[in-house]
């Protein structure tokens, strides 16, 4: 007989595969904009909400937070399960997490395309 | 020590905690990138709420982008900004290290002893350049 411990969290593939395009998305953000920051230098209040006002650095940063929420959830589950071992706390973080992932989601969205 | 072995076996699976990876563990190099590679990540998230609030204020009024930017001309403030800026580089050369790896280019133990160094010196070095050309 195999004592098999149900440890929780679906852990497979998928989420593998998911860190790293988001991985990569992220990367080539940091590239994108750094690029930008560097060529615009922006000093003062005009030319830095020029630059997030452009529609295609909008748009990128929308792309680059989403891919960040995403692979800081799976990366703070990981961290969760490796570290915590009480499951109703370890289940309480998960949850806190969560809550403030997608709390920071609704935030970004308002931020871009609220107010920019 | 093999009947040792037989008459107690020992505990599997064995659970690290972060106590026995801090203290106990004596980890190779490769060992120290990965750990700060976790490190600089819960770094990151846990700071993700004030790096969000100040990106808003930063970017509501002239107001709001002056009282950003005297904000961050505190001592303490750039401390915290120069361990991010450090978390981010370490998090994204170690990240990129992993890719690789991934997709089997330098996985030898050599190889990845070595851009192991290479992650260190690339990540040390952007951190200064950065903190050198924004903090200072």
């Amino acid at each position: 007989m195999i004592n098999r411990i149900v440890v929780g969290a679906r852990y497979g593939l998928k989420d593998w595969i998911i860190q790293r395009v988001t991985a990569v998305v992220m990367a080539v953000y940091t590239l994108f904009i750094g690029i930008v920051l560097v060529a615009v230098r922006p000093a003062d209040f005009s030319v830095w909400i020029a630059v997030f006002s452009h529609g295609m650095v909008k748009f990128a940063t929308f792309l680059f937070a989403l891919s960040l929420f995403y692979h800081a959830w799976i990366g703070m589950r990981d961290l969760w399960m490796d570290y915590i071992k009480p499951v109703g706390l370890r289940l309480t973080l998960h949850v806190l997490t969560i809550l403030a992932l997608v709390g920071y989601t609704g935030w970004v969205i308002e931020i871009l395309f609220w107010r920019l | 020590m093999a009947d040792t072995c037989q008459t107690s076996p020992r505990k599997r699976p064995k659970f690290l905690g972060l106590a026995d990876i801090s203290f106990r563990i004596h980890l190779p190099l490769p060992g120290k990138l990965s750990i700060l590679h976790r490190v600089s990540g819960a770094l990151l998230f846990l700071m993700l709420g004030p790096i969000l609030y100040y990106f808003q204020l930063s970017l509501t009024s002239p107001a709001g982008f002056e009282h950003f930017k005297n904000f961050a001309a505190h001592p303490c403030v750039r401390l915290v900004c120069a361990g991010l800026i450090w978390a981010y580089m370490h998090h994204f050369c170690a990240g990129i290290r992993f890719l690789l790896i991934d997709m089997q280019v330098g996985a030898s133990l050599a190889a990845a002893r070595f851009s192991t160094l290479i992650v260190f010196a690339v990540s040390l070095g952007a951190t200064i350049a950065l903190c050198w050309r924004i903090l200072l």
